[in-house]
Parts: structure tokens; C-alpha cells; sequence
């Protein structure tokens, strides 16, 4: 007897077991966050496993969206700064680096393949690494009243300058993930194009900034993305609580001095964090998952 | 045009003018580009170069300070000879390095055979509820790897955590003793498997980072693999099922060697991010305990933001550099990946 075509009712039975667990080892941590979040007794740990816990409620939530730290900030400031910097990096980033994009993936010129190689050796380099001199250079662009001489305004310890460190290594990434799409997008159209006479302006905002606007948009996530939990520069570059980020939060509720921090707050702010990012994941899995290989890998 | 109306001809200029409009446009397109990464990437690079031969310390932070003094090597040689642990706690070069070697390659071939087993068993025809399946597996890609380690510290909560609860629930099933389960994870300094790797014991938290991370990297894989596995042709299986080779043969001999192309670069893909993991074991084992699970870009963070040598971090950067070029140039040449990029 079988259910279906080519699988007996005991490979079905057998293959079903495997899959469900692994559904449930992937959705175990997941749903421990879930049921912890909303849970309402504020115990600082939990004692036991349970998939809802007793009097379930959003408690959790309304506490983290106050004040999820011991510093004086609400979540919406916190989510504003990380959407200011996620956000204006991968904007900027992407629309500087499409133009590049174009002229490597279109053009054949001197230099082509000594600036390519430049890229790619920026970008093998993980951000970490490059910490230390844009943390020094930065601090350098630091003003000061002359009479008081109480700095007014330095570009390291603001949004601005942990922004320019992430565009800093956002830029070669979206040069050469953009790079990668554009070489896929066939030249048929734009040769034809080409000998009826358009400049090389018309071919851009024409032909492959229409067609490249997919491509644009997962770069742009996928640049969101890195900017949405970028944690190493903002932590070391900020020092004004008014300039704190999600992802510092995050930590501090379970860094090394979070002993105090009930975990039914910790997760209703890990699930916060991730929902915004999750949705547009789910959203566009598709699109997004192929763009992961084929900047980094091709 | 209207001036040039009496001489159609174009000039020496307006012909070379004409002739190079394209090679002209390259070079335009490029300029924000390379002007923007010209100040703040290939500067500060260079910088560091420099900064890595000085003392550059919190001392030189100040705009009117003194420059600091120029040490020459002084700081690669405390780094790798070992020097720098009376400045950096715990601090060993060949310990780090290894350490980040043995993380990676051990992850990533458990990534991609579980990943590949995973999409060959969703694969199956006929096998149900595929779409749940597929939209359940998904979810450790799509949250962020930061808040994925947080969970999962407090998941090998020694009293508390989900993973120490269920297996003390489980094991009483069995009457096995609760204290048993209760394993000081990210403090205990006691390998749990004395005789792996005798030169680096590896502590606990190794192994509950791997568990972690095996549960976070294998959909990637199932994902690249799915998509190869959908382009091989059913005809092959049918043929080789009519001439009598098993599942396991087909297995060998057709799906293994048709989504190889595929998933040799992503392993690639995933080796050079298994090996910079920063966020992630930086929220989860902290480089815990005493410095045991440090990789190199945690420990060049820590040099960074708490021992504020900028000097040294400099140094130790770029001595990442040469490894990860070193890496990067060895698993290309070992999968022939270089193929592959269009240059």
C-alpha cells in the first residue's frame, strides 16, 4: 500500500520522523523566547519548561518599551538610532555604489581589473580589523569651545561618525554584491542601444537602473541588515546614552552586569529586535536568499 | 551644434572626444565611489599600516597630544611571541589562531553535510507537508545572528537555561540524578573529552557554541543545496534506478557530484564567515573561559575596547589581514573556486 506515488507508507512514516525533528530542534529556542516574553511573573529566571506560561500576557513588552536599560532611554529612541544608521548607511552606500557597480560590470578601461582587486582585498577584511585607526582618526574631529574648553561636538562619540565606519566597509560590499547582479542582467538590450546612439547616461537610467532595481533593494536589506545588529563600532565608538543603539541594549541586558535583568524582559526584547528584520526576511525569502551568494560567493 | 554647421568634419579632438565617451563614463561612475572609499577605507587602512609601528596608546587620543613614539616591529613581536600577555590577559597568539582554525573547520563540514542531508530529505517526492517543513527551517537565517546568540547563552543557562532544564526533565525520565545536567557551560575549564585534541583541550563552551552555530548555519546550506538538487534532472535517478543502484549509489554517484558546484562556494562562503564570527561568540562565550574560545577578531576588539592599545590592535589587524588573505587564497586554490570569479 502506498499514500503517494514512489513512497511507501513506511519511508513516508520514517522520512515525516526526521523532518518534525527537525522542525523541533529549530523551533525549540524560538518558541523558549516566545513563552519566556510572555511571561508575567517577572521571576528574574525561569524554573521550568512551558510552552505558555500561566496567566500569559504582554507585560514583558510594555516594560522593555518603556525602559529596556538601566539608562535613560525608551526603545523608540533606541530603535530611531539604529534606523538612522542602519537605514542612511545602506541608503548611501547603495546609491554610490550602483554607479561603480555599473562601470565595472559595462566598461572595459585601464585600471579595470588592479581597482576590482582593490575591492575585493577591502573586503575581505572584516570590520573589526579597521576598528582601531577610524577610532583614532575619527576622535580627531573633535570640537571644543574655545573659552570652556568642553567639546561641543566630536565625530567619534555621535551617529555620524559610527556611520561613517560602517559606510566604510557597507561600500566595497555593495560595489561588488551589485557588481555580481549586474553581470547577470544580459547586454542584448543595452547593445542595441548602444549602436541607435545612446550615451552612456541613457543606458543607466534607461536600461539598468529599471532592470536593476531588484538587485538594488537586496542590497540595500541586506546592508540594512548588517547595520540593524551592528554592535562592535557603536559600542566602542559611543558614549552619550541619548546615542545608544538596539543591539548595545541588547547586550547590556545580558552582558556581564545584566544579573538583575528578568529574562522574561530579555526576551521580549530580543523578539522586538529581531521581528522588523525577520518579517522583511519572510517577506522577500526569495529574492534575498539568492542575493546572499551571489555577491559574496560568484 | 548649430557653430559647426559650415565644416562637417569633426576635429582631431572631437574624434578622440567621441571615440572615448564610454571610457570616459567608467571612469566618472567610479569617481564617488573610489573618492568616498579614499578617505574613509584606503586612508585609515594605510593609517593603521603606520599606527601598527608606533606605541600609539590612550595617551596619543588627545588633538594637541605628542605623536607617539615609532617602536618599529616591537608590536608584531610581542604579539607573536607571546610578549603581549603581560599587557592582554591571557593572551597567546598560536592558542587564538588555532583555536579559530579549529572553530572553523569544524563547523562548516557539519554545515554542509547536514545542510545537504536536510535538502535531499525534503527533497523526496511525495513527501508531505513540504511547504511547512520549508517555512519552519528558514526562521535561523532570517533572525539576526546577534539576538540568536544572546538566546542561546541563556538557553545553556547552568540552572535555568531551556537546554539544562530539558535535559534534567528527560534524564528523569531515566533517573539520572539533575546534577548531572548542571554544567557550568561558559565557566567550567575542564575539557569534556580529555583525549580530543590533547595539545588544546577544548572547554565546554566550545561544544555549546558548536551546537549553537550548527543550529544556526546548516539551513543556509540546505537552501543552495535545494535550489542544485531541483536542476538535476529526474531522468538520471530513473536510469540508474532500472540499472539496479541503490539509494546510497545514487546518492555517491549523481546528487553528490551535481550540486558540488554548488556548494563549493558556499562553504567557501561560509569558512571565511564561521572564522570572523564576531558577533556571535562575543555575545555568547565572550572568548570564555579565560580566553579559551577567543578568535582572532574578538581578541583584536578586546585589544581595541579594553585594553585600549591602538598600536598593537593595529599590529594584529594587519596580521589578519595576511591570514585571511592566506585563507582565502588556500580554499581557493584547494576548490579551484577562483574559476569562478569574474574578473
Amino acid at each position: 500500500m502506498t499514500f503517494e506515488r514512489g513512497l511507501p507508507w513506511w519511508k513516508q512514516l520514517v522520512l515525516q520522523a526526521l523532518a518534525l525533528l527537525v522542525a523541533f530542534s529549530v523551533l525549540f529556542p524560538v518558541l523558549w523566547i516566545i513563552s519566556m516574553s510572555l511571561d508575567p511573573r517577572n521571576l528574574s529566571r525561569p524554573t521550568e519548561l512551558n510552552l505558555i506560561p500561566p496567566g500569559a500576557s504582554f507585560d514583558a513588552y510594555l516594560k522593555v518599551m518603556d525602559k529596556p536599560t538601566a539608562n535613560p532611554v525608551t526603545f523608540t529612541e533606541l530603535a530611531i538610532n539604529q534606523l538612522k544608521l542602519a537605514g542612511g548607511v545602506s541608503l548611501f552606500a547603495v546609491a554610490v555604489a550602483i554607479l561603480a557597480a555599473y562601470s565595472f560590470s559595462r566598461f572595459d578601461f585601464r585600471g579595470r581589473r588592479s581597482l576590482m582587486l582593490t575591492v575585493i582585498t577591502v573586503l575581505m577584511l572584516p570590520s573589526i580589523a579597521s576598528i582601531a585607526p577610524l577610532f583614532v582618526l575619527l576622535n580627531r574631529a573633535s570640537f571644543s569651545d574655545p573659552e570652556t574648553g568642553r567639546i561641543i561636538f566630536n565625530l567619534r562619540n555621535s551617529l555620524w561618525g559610527v556611520g561613517l565606519a560602517l559606510t566604510s566597509g557597507q561600500l566595497p560590499f555593495a560595489i561588488w554584491n551589485l557588481k555580481g547582479y549586474l553581470d547577470t542582467i544580459p547586454r542584448e538590450l543595452e547593445e542595441a542601444a548602444r549602436i541607435d546612439g545612446a550615451s552612456p547616461n541613457q543606458l543607466f537610467f534607461l536600461i539598468i537602473l529599471p532592470l536593476a532595481t531588484p538587485a538594488i533593494a537586496v542590497t540595500a536589506f541586506l546592508s540594512f541588515l548588517s547595520g540593524w545588529t551592528e554592535f562592535a563600532i557603536s559600542w566602542q565608538f559611543l558614549n552619550q546614552p541619548q546615542d545608544f543603539t538596539l543591539a548595545m541594549s541588547l547586550y547590556n541586558m545580558t552582558g556581564p552586569f545584566s544579573s538583575d535583568v528578568p529574562w522574561s524582559r530579555f526576551a521580549a526584547m530580543a523578539l522586538l529586535v529581531a521581528a522588523p528584520v525577520a518579517v522583511v526576511y519572510l517577506l522577500a525569502q526569495r529574492w534575498i536568499v539568492s542575493g546572499l551568494t551571489i555577491g559574496s560567493v560568484k | 551644434m548649430a557653430i559647426n554647421t559650415s565644416n562637417s568634419e569633426p576635429s582631431d579632438f572631437g574624434r578622440w572626444w567621441m571615440r572615448t565617451t564610454y571610457v570616459r563614463a567608467a571612469y566618472l561612475y567610479l569617481i564617488p565611489s573610489f573618492v568616498i572609499m579614499s578617505v574613509i577605507t584606503f586612508y585609515p587602512l594605510l593609517y593603521q599600516v603606520w599606527m601598527s609601528f608606533t606605541s600609539y596608546d590612550i595617551t596619543n587620543l588627545r588633538i594637541n597630544s605628542d605623536p607617539p613614539e615609532w617602536v618599529g616591529l616591537k608590536n608584531y613581536i610581542d604579539i607573536l611571541s607571546g610578549a603581549l600577555s603581560a599587557k592582554v590577559t591571557n593572551f597567546d597568539f598560536v592558542r587564538i589562531l588555532s583555536f579559530n582554525l579549529i572553530w572553523t573547520f569544524t563547523n562548516v563540514p557539519i554545515h554542509v553535510v547536514t545542510g545537504v542531508l536536510i535538502a535531499v530529505l525534503l527533497n523526496t517526492k511525495g513527501l508531505w507537508f513540504k511547504g511547512v517543513y520549508r517555512a519552519i527551517y528558514i526562521l535561523p537565517i532570517v533572525l539576526p545572528t546577534l539576538v540568536i546568540a544572546t538566546v542561546w547563552r541563556n538557553m545553556f543557562d547552568q540552572t535555568n537555561g531551556a537546554i539544562t532544564l530539558g535535559m534534567i526533565s528527560l534524564g528523569g525520565l531515566f533517573n539520572i540524578p539533575p546534577e548531572v545536567f548542571r554544567i557550568r557551560w561558559f565557566e567550567s575549564l575542564d575539557p569534556p573529552f580529555a583525549l580530543f585534541l590533547p595539545w588544546q583541550p577544548l572547554p565546554w563552551s566550545f561544544y555549546a557554541m558548536l551546537i549553537a552555530n550548527i543550529w544556526l548555519g546548516w539551513p543556509f546550506m540546505t537552501i543552495v543545496a535545494t535550489g542544485a538538487l531541483q536542476s538535476i534532472p529526474s531522468d538520471l535517478y530513473e536510469a540508474a534506478s532500472i540499472d539496479g543502484a541503490s539509494g546510497v549509489q545514487q546518492f555517491f554517484n549523481i546528487t553528490v557530484p551535481l550540486i558540488r558546484p554548488a556548494m563549493v562556494p558556499a562553504a567557501m562562503y561560509g569558512i571565511i564567515t564561521t572564522f570572523n564570527l564576531f558577533n556571535f561568540i562575543y555575545m555568547m562565550s565572550r572568548g570564555g573561559p579565560l580566553g579559551q574560545t577567543e578568535i582572532l577578531v574578538t581578541q583584536a576588539f578586546k585589544i581595541v575596547n579594553a585594553q585600549q592599545l591602538y598600536g598593537v590592535a593595529a599590529a594584529f589587524s594587519v596580521l589578519i589581514f595576511f591570514i585571511l588573505l592566506g585563507l582565502t587564497l588556500l580554499t581557493n586554490a584547494i576548490t579551484k573556486g577562483t574559476e569562478r570569479y569574474d574578473i
